[in-house]
């Protein structure tokens, strides 16, 4: 055909991209949305990212800050000789410690408080900073006979430096506050705030009793090419023989890393929803750009230009937002990082040193591309189908892609989705269980929805008013997007709400269970001498002894003939090393409490005298001590070898808010046995809980008072700090959800100005339109919102049973609050975007969108 | 004279829902390169549909159609493409300018698609040809009705077609404005030597052509040679 003219003469790459400027530049406006969808999906992960790789490389980087030494021996026996002679032997100079908790009173003020008393040698810490008020006092309350004590405590108490605390028998002048201090953090000290007092001054506190829970720890500085590794595969085994452990600087780091792996799983699961309902917000927006694109490919193709041409115009259009939503998400996600330190702060006992990673960043950035194209893949795809011929027929429909492109985007979709979560998760089959449940809620969801279209369809309410009906209508209108808009608000919802839930698990775990009245003072380290005594003052306040339980501690000697020892040294034995070791706190009783469920075996409720004496393990002891029902061990009951024989193994509930035992003896056997007790009582207010524990400091300094009602106040705190960053997260996500939204909404506009005008020219006023648009979004809002409810009812449920292994009680919020939060939400966008529509006139409305 | 289109025996039927609509039939006729030809008929008798075929943006159900010596049934969709980019202009009814290009690159576009180096510059002469040389940095929406359709014409002429289909040009604006517009299409069209195939309702713009068809229920009612 000599008409046509040479191939060499056509446009190039260059004109390509120009023309995806050209449109783009003045279409950003439509573009907002989709590319907000991937600034924000990307900004929560880099953000997550990028603090998770900062916290692990300051957790690794200031370990040595973190345990004040190279590495640390730990005891909780007081050493003899023959262990100190060891000790001597270790590489390194060391420095003591002896520490535990008691209660503290302040002679210049009233208060009693539980802390925990650090006795310290000079010289500690080796590395890392004791900041103290007045700077001086670090050095000085050694030499001086002076106590340190936690800032928090010398403001709740209103204490200066010279004032005076009172630890058992010893009162120590004060030297100051400590501000920050190896291994504190906010929410340890304020649990049990620390106070320092030299280390030869705590044997005259006359704290150090039977059953008093004591550690001996032994601080380590070595040479700085000394290979530590060295000194723990030597030394740690010869300690284990003495109940004593080797604890490297670095390992503390990583069981301070590992304390965060939990929070940081979750954060990274948060964010991975977020990058989700970000691409869910590509999906719908590039969908819908695609759909107002059609008229311009037809034209460009009536024009002459290829279906390649036109397919790669928007492709490299779409890369291009990709591309600037990934760098804009990816600053926004290192801006955004800067507020976690609020968070773990109080958690984390060091500075963090802010860096970039690599890693996070080209993350972001790449991913930015990549979920732009894959999610917009299919629309890009329909660009092929849309035939010159719409340029003379409006409203002419391109033919459909075929089910197996279709189901092949969609495959390659949900494997880069596994292949991202994989990454993020560090854990490809978990990953895959997470992908394939997200692809299961959505299916699901996708398929209420569909059902329940179906449904209002078929079973039609045809009594309804007018305004109610034909809202209803508008939902079935054609080129509705009331699957995608019940999808969005289904996912949104379906994920803060499920968020809440689990919070909820959590809170539920430390309540007190209602009805009954439960203790809520526990009386610690109650001596057999003095247990009368302390009875006797409780009552006097007039309060209950709830509870008097004996405590006797022992140590296994033999499991089922093979001494602890043997055991220990022999390299395949699978028996926990923590059993061998472990010293046991027990009780006898006549009968199983309520926390309690027999396992297996007899429960034995009196003694006769027999040998060997018939026990009761808790299950997971059992299990760790690998003994059965029958089997035999040998406990040192502090110097007096008992021969006992596993009679029965119970299940036992520690999440309650009860003291539980693993080992129960039989009454009659341990009576003679040094022990001390526990008692448990409970104050009406914290008032009466206050003169209860000021009058037993006073007459028993070494009993420990565990105020509940406090305790859970630090708890609930702390949980209201998580909180925080899963409200903030899910925040993240309904702004996501939002996009979508506004992207749905504004689809629709087009097609609502047509009807209202319509509807208008019959003579509908506007109020009547204006209901009809409030109803649709209303019901849109309900069937989204609430079906995201109740499917996450299902998923905490999971939850509950398999992670938190805890009942479910769901709350009311979800559906007190966030179902009507959402449905306004929805209706509110919904009605702002009708506002031009019901303000003018049916001439001027058509004259303007130029129908 | 060579003929720039010959339609033989073209038939075009669409099916919805079941049943088969014949919307045209038995349709033949050529066009001789260089003059001007009209398609005039009621509203719904198959008008637009046969520019479509005769133009390659759709496909008939039988019989075939020659255009500029090519046989449009064998060629694929992308090789019409590009027949279209060089030999063929288009007018409608309702403009269809890129929404999202000025009326300069509107123009420039086909030039472009071409790999023509001097696009732009042929783009902004054609533009000033139909009185617009001031207002190629406006978009579409920033333009009246008859000012988008002369710039629909400098884009129709950009490529210097061999033949012109038009779909109504004037069915959307006023009496006045598409008088202006017709003298211009036909000023240009007598300027380039284009073959101008042109869809119309109007009488007074149906009697300015060489030859016309009328249409009738998808068939041919009435062929006349006016101004041969
Ligand atoms: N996609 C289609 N499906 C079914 N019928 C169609 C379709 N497109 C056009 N028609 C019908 O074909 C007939 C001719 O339409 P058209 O070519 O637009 O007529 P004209 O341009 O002469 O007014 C009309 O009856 C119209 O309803
Ligand atoms: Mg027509």
């Amino acid at each position: 055909m000599e008409t046509l003219p040479p191939e060499t003469r056509k446009a190039g790459f260059g004109w390509l991209l120009q023309m995806a400027w050209r449109d783009g530049r003045a279409s950003l406006h439509r573009l907002v949305l989709f590319m907000g969808s991937i600034v924000l999906g990307i900004g929560a992960l880099v953000a997550i990212q990028n603090f998770g790789l900062t916290l692990e490389e300051t957790i690794a980087g200031q370990s040595k800050e973190l345990m004040g030494a190279d590495y640390l021996v730990d005891s909780d026996q007081p050493p003899t000789a023959g262990f100190l002679d060891t000790i001597n032997q270790l590489p390194g100079t060391f420095r003591r410690e002896v520490n535990f908790a008691t209660m503290v009173s302040f002679p210049d003020r009233a208060g009693t408080r539980l802390v925990r008393v650090r006795g310290m040698e000079a010289g500690y810490p080796f590395y890392g900073a004791l900041e103290t008020t007045p700077a001086g006092a670090a050095e000085t309350y050694i030499p001086e006979g002076a106590a340190l004590l936690d800032a928090t405590l010398m403001t709740q108490y209103r204490l200066k430096p010279g004032d005076s605390v009172k630890l058992g028998n010893l009162t120590l002048p004060i030297a100051g506050g400590i501000d920050l201090a190896p291994g504190n953090t906010a929410v340890t000290t304020s649990v049990a705030p620390v106070i320092w007092i030299p280390y030869e001054q705590i044997d005259k506190t006359g704290l150090i009793q039977v059953g008093s829970r004591v550690g001996y720890n032994f601080y380590f500085k070595v040479a700085p090419d000394a290979d530590l590794q060295a000194i723990y595969d030597l030394w740690d085994p010869i300690m284990d023989r003495n109940n004593a452990d080797v604890d490297l600087h670095t390992d503390t780091s990583q069981r301070l890393g590992r304390r965060f792996e939990n929070v940081g799983r979750f954060l990274k699961l948060v964010a991975f929803i977020a990058l989700l309902l970000g691409c869910l917000g590509i999906a719908s927006s590039v969908h819908i750009y695609m759909k107002e694109k059609r008229q311009f490919i037809a034209i460009l193709k009536c024009l002459g230009a290829t279906r390649r041409q036109s397919f790669l115009i928007f492709l490299l259009q779409i890369s291009g937002i990709g591309l600037l939503g990934g760098v804009l998400g990816t600053g926004m996600g290192l801006a955004l990082q800067q507020i976690f330190p609020r968070f773990v702060r109080d958690f984390l006992p060091l500075e963090l040193d802010w860096s970039i990673h690599w890693g996070p960043v080209l993350l972001g950035l790449l991913l930015g591309l990549v979920m732009a194209v894959l999610f917009g893949l299919l629309p890009l795809l329909n660009t092929w189908l849309i035939s010159p011929l719409a340029v003379l027929r409006i409203g002419h429909l391109p033919s459909r892609l075929s089910k197996r492109l279709t189901a092949l985007v969609l495959g390659i979709i949900l494997l880069v989705i596994w292949g991202v979560s994989a990454l993020l998760l560090e854990q490809p089959f978990r990953a895959l269980a997470f992908v394939l449940g997200i692809a299961f809620t959505f299916a699901l969801l996708a398929g209420i929805a569909w059902g329940f279209m179906r449904g209002i369809r078929r079973f039609f309410p045809h009594s309804w008013g007018f305004e109610a009906r034909q809202s209803l209508l508008n939902l079935f209108r054609p080129n509705n997007q009331t699957l995608v808009l019940v999808l969005a608000i289904g996912i949104g919802t379906f994920l803060i709400s499920t968020l809440y839930f689990s919070q909820d698990l959590l809170l539920a775990r430390a309540q007190v269970e209602d009805g009954r009245p439960a203790a809520n003072l526990i009386l610690l380290d109650v001596q057999a001498g003095q247990q009368q005594a302390v009875a006797e003052t409780t009552r006097a306040q007039g309060l209950p002894v709830m509870e008097n339980i004996p405590i006797v501690t022992m140590r296994l000697e033999k499991i089922k003939d093979r001494t602890v020892n043997d055991i220990r040294e022999d390299t395949t034995s699978t028996v926990s090393q923590w059993i061998l070791s472990h010293e046991f706190r027990v009780t006898y009783r006549d009968s199983l409490i309520e926390s309690e469920q027999l396992k297996a075996g007899q429960w034995v409720s009196a003694y006769n005298g027999e040998v060997p004496v018939p026990v009761s393990l808790s299950d997971n002891v059992a299990r760790d001590a690998q003994v059965t029902v029958g089997d035999r061990l040998l406990f040192n009951v502090q110097g007096v070898l008992m021969e006992t024989e596993v009679a029965s193994i119970r299940e036992v509930d520690w999440g309650r808010m009860q003291l539980n035992f693993s080992v129960v003896f039989p009454p009659g056997v341990l009576d003679n046995a040094p022990r001390f007790h526990v008692l448990t009582t409970r104050a009406p207010d914290a008032e009466t809980s206050a003169a209860l524990q000021q009058s037993l400091v006073r007459g028993f300094p070494n009993i420990t008072v565990l105020d509940i009602r406090q305790l859970l106040e630090v708890v609930s705190d702390i949980l209201d700090k998580i909180g925080w960053v899963i409200r903030f997260m899910a925040f993240f996500s309904i702004l996501t959800g939002f996009i979508v939204l506004l992207g749905a909404v504004r689809t629709s506009k087009f097609q609502r100005i047509r009807e209202s005008v319509l509807l208008r020219t019959l003579g509908a006023k506007g109020g009547q339109i204006l209901k009809i648009a409030a109803l649709e979004y209303l019901f849109l809002g309900a069937i989204g919102s609430v079906m995201g409810v109740l499917l996450s009812l299902g998923a905490t449920e999971l939850l509950a049973r398999n992670i938190f292994e805890t009942p479910f009680i769901p709350s009311w919020v979800p559906f007190g609050v966030v179902i009507p939060v959402i449905c306004l939400l929805v209706l509110g966008i919904g009605l702002l975007n009708s506002r031009s529509v019901l303000r003018s006139t049916p001439l001027e409305v058509l004259r303007r969108e130029g129908v | 004279m060579p003929n720039i289109l010959n339609v033989h025996e073209l038939r075009k039927t669409y099916s919805s829902g079941g049943a088969e609509l014949t919307v045209l039939d038995d349709i033949t006729f050529s066009v001789p390169a260089g003059t001007t030809f009209a398609l005039v008929g009621p509203s719904g008798s198959g008008k637009t549909t046969l520019l479509g075929l005769c133009a390659g943006l759709d496909t008939p159900n039988a019989g075939s159609v020659e255009l500029c010596g090519a046989d449009l049934g064998s060629l694929s969709e992308d090789e019409r493409a590009l027949l279209r980019n060089r030999q063929v202009g288009f007018i409608f009814q309702n403009f269809q300018l890129l929404p999202t290009l000025t009326a300069l690159e509107n123009v420039s576009v086909p030039l472009e698609l071409q790999g023509d180096p001097r696009a732009v510059e042929s783009a902004r002469e054609l533009l000033a040809k139909v009185g617009l040389a001031d207002r190629g940095h406006h978009y579409p929406s920033q333009l009246s009705g008859g000012e988008q359709q002369r710039v629909a014409l400098a884009r129709a002429f950009a490529n210097r077609p061999q033949v012109l289909f038009a779909d109504e040009p004037t069915g959307n604006l006023d009496e006045e404005t598409g008088s202006r517009v017709v003298s211009l299409l036909f000023d240009l069209n007598k300027e380039a030597g284009t073959t101008l195939i042109i869809v119309t309702h109007d009488t007074d713009l149906a009697r300015r052509c060489d030859r016309l068809l009328r249409l009738k229920g998808g068939r041919v009612f009435e062929r006349q040679e006016l101004n041969v």
